[in-house]
């Protein structure tokens, strides 16, 4: 017997918004100090009320037109109920039967040729709850509740069933990770929980008479890394196999679970079930009112917004005919890596070689030296000058390295800049010379000094050449050795 | 017609009310007849009427997205039942 | 002649002239507490000592000359349910025993702004569930007219208070009629707003789409003066409409000319009783002698307003009382296994038969399967009957009628028939549902020596209108020149 793996994912996605969704707290990651970024409306204090932060709407809107999603006329918020002590109303401010965005995809490369076609069901716009701190003493001491974190914007991104391998659902969220961060949706900080997923995880099983079977549907919560999802999935992949062979249970026969992931053993575990089944109560939220959108509307928040990453990894490779892995090194950088590319490629007119430069030199600089694209001294402008003088045939590449080493040596005391760039070729020599006239004085006097090397040549070394020609280099201190070749060939035929 | 008995008890197990005895029988009564009484709504064919949430319809209400000044944290816990100066204290959450 | 004899707007004047000082005035009031507290019940907390400060304040800006609110040195009583910071805000319930909340409503800010005096807390049916404050965990507050009776609800306190003088004025809170009910069966003047036209940010929630902030007073021109300070757009309420606020204390005196009045024949069938139904008519009969003109308009779903109303309120109300957990505030039982015995324990203790019962009706009718049959269904009536007042209101300015059927009736006579107490609500419930401005006006008393109310309803966002006519009534009689025990 054989199954298929079918997984589907709930993302959450925390925006990076200054404020809370619907009062004016900061959403600053700050465990340290817990309880210091709330007020009535986030503590649900009674007689408090939310009022809608645009900017989150904002965001949720670009994320999901990123996702490809249709953006609904009208959508409204309702309360999801259930009791929860990081839950501080008794309910989350939720959208349920009218989602504001619906009906998108993502394409996911499988490494196989064929991309996987990722249904996007629909994305939301909620609240997070707060965090419990449980005691881990296992003395059953009180758990500790810190609300700093209830009521930070997030959007849940619900996909159709549509992934089929672990590894796919990871290189899922990798897409997701570096679409949202390159759209500046969100951080996507998954240690700080900005960028969390469930898994929905079953198996249809081939039967003999060609017929499938489907395992019981189990939901794994709350995992926050891109390897554990992997992890929690090949376990549980294994788990439900062994399950289905030992008892035969098929999706009829038991409802759908949920389990947590254990990282530090690499199983799922159960989590307990509720008393009751979950009854939401879902009803629209008196205290807010609906949200409306135009096709002007979303056609100014489309307007404003960048390429997505897959749209940008197509033009890297056709216009600039980057190869598939210097296009990926530099679109997992983010957006402001690529646009200093883009910026580099363009300027320079050697995309190929703007690759080469950001992809080793530039990325090599800012590991070592520990720094973000933003803090590194020599800008996308500088760079690109330097290249074009390579690409003019004013300089080597050999001494446009010596000339960004330079440039970075110095940065303290001199701002790196294009006179900076010509100022250093000056007083290094490192100009390839263009005058004919000088280039043949050289060679005249060389071939003058070395009548050995000449008679060797034209005997028929053509090996003799090259001690001439670096001879001629080193007079000149800068030159194209092709050209010097083509030169001194010239004076000795 | 009184409410069953254990719909009462499930309607109160999912608001979290602790319910007496005496309670759940009144309430069952007292739901019922409330629950009939409702039942007049039934004549009416509000198939084409569309539900009417709120008494004054608004829409697109939003704020900029500016920090309020939040509550000192001794304002935020100073009336919870249970609080350590830091966090609320709740009885341990079993998870597994 | 005592400065309680005084309605607000005649101590504003004086307070301005400089005949009597805000000190004295709260002075009055707080003597007046401790002579008839006792017997009313109608204050919860009364903070003397931040009251006296508070006029005190006032008084010496006015000595200053420093420009001073429109209610520079007036007691203003609030019902438990406005947050107050630094002053406990219980909801007469023993689930917010104790609660002190950290911040201000925004009627509060506004009353501040307008250079009120905060007087104290008053009594009501616990979390505005109730017509009679019988549902209080802290004791009934009796009607000053009849102390075996109770002065209607939720806002019982507020009323109760005016009513015997103990403050000029007050605010409350209206769901389903819980400013309009007290003010009729106390014989005063109480006003519900257009919903929206007062935010509701500090206003403890019970059923959030209906409840409205609103004044009580001896007088129309009080309210009406009130109204004007605590109304405008707020930000921090959605729901809150940014429309300009008329100058209602300038304008009440003005009597409009080609009034048109509808009266609903329903509202005089069967269920209203005798006296109430005549002293009604004979009001409306004022209006024909001031030139009124008096016309019939139908309300077609008016008879399904309670069943709308209790399904809407208590299913907006099962969740507005969820965040009541014994976590972060309000109170938690001491005896418990776990948490989920916590929530139920602190829940079951905490809350009082009404407020689970209406929580209970609620978790029902928003339960899977009873969904669109109950709540769903409601909503959509809700928009028949809204439907019907529009249409009336191509045809009339305001409609006249009957604020109860029946006059203020004994503690305990309904204590124990939850449905014959919602059906109390009859003629109040409609405007809450179609979110109208409504007044409830003292129209003359029964035999039995109770006050009659008269209610008008008006257009959204017409409360001038819908003052003016009242006060147009109120000029011509002396209804609310009485007085309990005068």
């Amino acid at each position: 017997m054989s199954y298929d793996v079918i997984i589907g994912l709930e993302v959450h996605v925390q925006l990076q918004t200054q404020t809370k969704i619907f009062c004016g707290c900061s959403t600053a990651f700050n465990p340290d100090q817990p309880n210091v970024q709330t007020c009535p409306v986030c503590l649900g204090l009674p007689g408090a009320l939310p009022v809608l932060n645009r900017h989150a709407m904002r965001l949720a809107v670009k994320t999901a037109l990123g996702l490809g999603c249709q953006i609904a006329k009208f959508t409204k918020w309702d309360r999801k109920q259930y009791f929860y002590p990081d839950l501080p109303k008794g309910y989350q401010i939720s959208q349920y039967d009218l989602p504001f965005s619906f009906d998108g995809h993502v394409d996911v490369d499988t490494g196989s040729g064929e991309p996987r076609r990722v249904r996007i069901l629909r994305a939301h716009l909620e609240e997070d709850a707060g965090k419990n701190v449980h005691d881990e003493s296992g003395r059953g001491r009180d758990s500790q509740v810190d609300l700093n974190r209830a009521g930070t914007p997030l959007v849940e991104i619900v996909t159709q069933p549509d992934l089929r391998t672990a590894a796919e659902a990871r290189t899922f969220l990798q897409a997701m990770h570096s679409l949202l961060t390159f759209l500046e949706v969100s951080d996507c900080n998954m240690q700080e929980g900005s960028l969390r997923c469930d898994a929905n995880v079953n198996l249809h099983v081939h039967q003999p008479d060609g017929s499938k079977v489907a395992t019981p549907i189990v939901e794994v919560k709350n995992i926050n890394s891109f390897r554990f999802t992997e992890q929690a999935i090949l376990h549980e992949v294994d788990r439900q196999w062994e399950l289905f062979q030992k008892t035969g249970k098929t999706i009829k026969d038991a409802p759908k679970t949920t389990r947590g992931f254990d990282p530090d053993r690499g199983v799922t575990t159960p989590m307990r079930e509720k008393e009751e089944a979950a009854d939401y109560r879902y009803f629209p939220d008196p205290d807010l009112v609906p949200v409306t959108f135009t096709d002007a509307d979303i056609e100014a928040i489309r307007s404003e917004m960048c390429e997505t990453p897959v749209s940008r990894r197509a033009r890297f490779l056709g216009e600039y005919q980057l190869s598939a892995y210097d296009a990926d090194v530099i679109l997992d950088q983010g957006r402001a890596v690529a646009d200093y590319f883009e910026t580099v490629a363009k300027g320079s007119g050697d995309p190929k070689q703007a690759a080469n430069w950001v992809t080793q030199d530039v990325l090599r600089e800012l590991k070592e030296r520990r720094l973000t694209l933003d803090a590194f001294s020599i800008n996308a402008d500088v760079l690109m000058s330097l290249l074009k003088r390579v690409s003019d045939k004013q300089l080597t590449i050999k001494s446009a390295r010596e000339v960004f080493l330079l440039l970075l040596e110095q940065a303290e005391e001199h701002a790196p800049s294009t006179v900076r760039i010509d100022a250093i070729i000056a007083e290094k020599g490192l100009a390839l010379v263009q005058d004919t006239g000088a280039m043949e004085t050289a060679i005249a006097a060389v071939l003058a000094r070395n009548a050995k090397a000449v008679a060797d040549f034209k005997s028929g070394k053509q090996a003799a050449v090259g001690a001439l020609i670096g001879q001629v280099m080193k007079e000149l201190k800068g030159a194209d050795a092709a050209v010097v070749r083509e030169k001194i060939i010239a004076a000795l035929s | 017609m009184a409410l069953p008995l254990d719909t009462v008890k499930k309607v109160a197990g999912l608001a979290r009310l602790q319910l007496t005895d005496t309670e759940i029988e009144m309430f069952s009564q007292q739901l019922g007849g409330i629950l009939d009484y409702v039942a007049m709504l039934d004549e009416l064919d509000t198939s084409a009427v569309e539900p009417m949430v709120h008494a004054i319809e608004l829409t697109n209400v939003l704020r900029d997205d500016v920090l309020a000044p939040s509550l000192p944290r001794a304002d935020a816990l100073q009336n919870a039942p249970k609080q350590d100066g830091r966090y609320f204290l709740v009885p341990a959450i079993l998870e597994g | 002649m005592g400065l309680s004899d005084l309605s607000a707007s005649e101590l504003l004047d004086q307070l301005q002239s400089g005949a009597v000082s805000s000190r004295e005035v709260t002075q009055a009031c707080l003597a007046a507490i401790t002579v008839q507290d006792t017997a009313v019940h109608a204050f919860l907390h009364v903070d003397a000592a931040d009251a006296l400060q508070q006029a005190a304040a006032i008084d010496e800006r006015r000595v200053r000359g420093e420009s001073l609110g429109l209610l520079a040195g007036l007691p203003v009583a609030l019902k438990d349910v406005l947050c107050q910071q630094g002053q406990p805000a219980t909801c007469a319930s023993k689930m917010l025993s104790g609660f002190i909340p950290p911040y201000d409503a925004h009627v509060v800010t506004k009353l501040k702004q307008a250079d009120a005096v905060l007087l104290g807390r008053t009594n009501m049916d616990e979390f505005a569930m109730g017509s009679s404050s019988e549902n209080s965990a802290f004791g009934v507050t009796r009607n000053p007219w009849d102390l075996s009776r109770i002065p209607g609800g939720s806002s019982s306190g507020s009323a109760a208070a005016v009513a015997a003088r103990m403050t000029p004025v007050s605010l409350g809170s209206d769901t389903g009629g819980s400013i309009r009910q007290p003010a009729g069966l106390c014989g005063i003047v109480g006003m519900k707003p257009t919903y929206g036209r007062i935010s509701r940010y500090g206003l403890i929630a019970y059923a959030s789409s209906l409840d409205q902030i609103g004044p009580f007073g001896t007088d129309v021109r009080s309210v009406a003066t009130v109204l004007e300070a605590i109304s405008g757009h707020d930000p921090r309420d959605s729901t809150s409409v940014n429309q300009p606020v008329p100058e209602y204390s300038k304008s009440v005196d003005q009597p409009l000319t080609g009034l048109k009045i509808g009266i609903v024949p329903e509202h005089f069938s069967a269920g209203l009783d005798t006296e109430i139904a005549a002293a009604v008519k004979s009001a409306i009969d004022v209006y024909r002698s001031l030139g009124a003109e008096v016309r019939e308009v139908a309300l077609p779903h008016a008879k399904y307003c309670i069943a709308t109303y209790y399904l809407i309120a208590c299913s907006e109300a099962s969740s507005n009382l969820s965040r009541y957990d014994g976590i972060h505030y309000g109170h938690r039982a001491t005896s418990f296994k776990n948490l989920n015995e916590m929530y139920a324990a602190s829940r079951g203790e905490g809350f009082g038969a009404e407020v689970k019962r209406r929580i209970m009706l609620g978790t029902y009718a928003l339960s899977t399967g009873y969904y669109d049959q109950y709540y769903v269904k409601a909503l959509k009536v809700r928009r028949l009957i809204r439907q019907d007042f529009d249409a009336a209101f191509q045809q009339v300015d305001v409609i006249a009628g009957p604020v109860t059927p029946t006059a203020a009736f004994a503690i305990g006579e309904k204590a124990n028939d939850p449905l014959a107490m919602y059906l109390s609500d009859i003629y109040t419930i409609s405007a809450n549902l179609a979110g109208l401005p409504a007044i409830s006006l003292p129209c003359g008393f029964t035999t039995g020596g109770l006050p009659i109310g008269l209610q008008l309803q008006g257009r959204p966002f017409d409360e001038d209108r819908v003052l003016r006519a009242a006060r147009m009534y109120e000029a011509t009689t002396d209804w609310h020149t009485r007085r309990p025990n005068g």
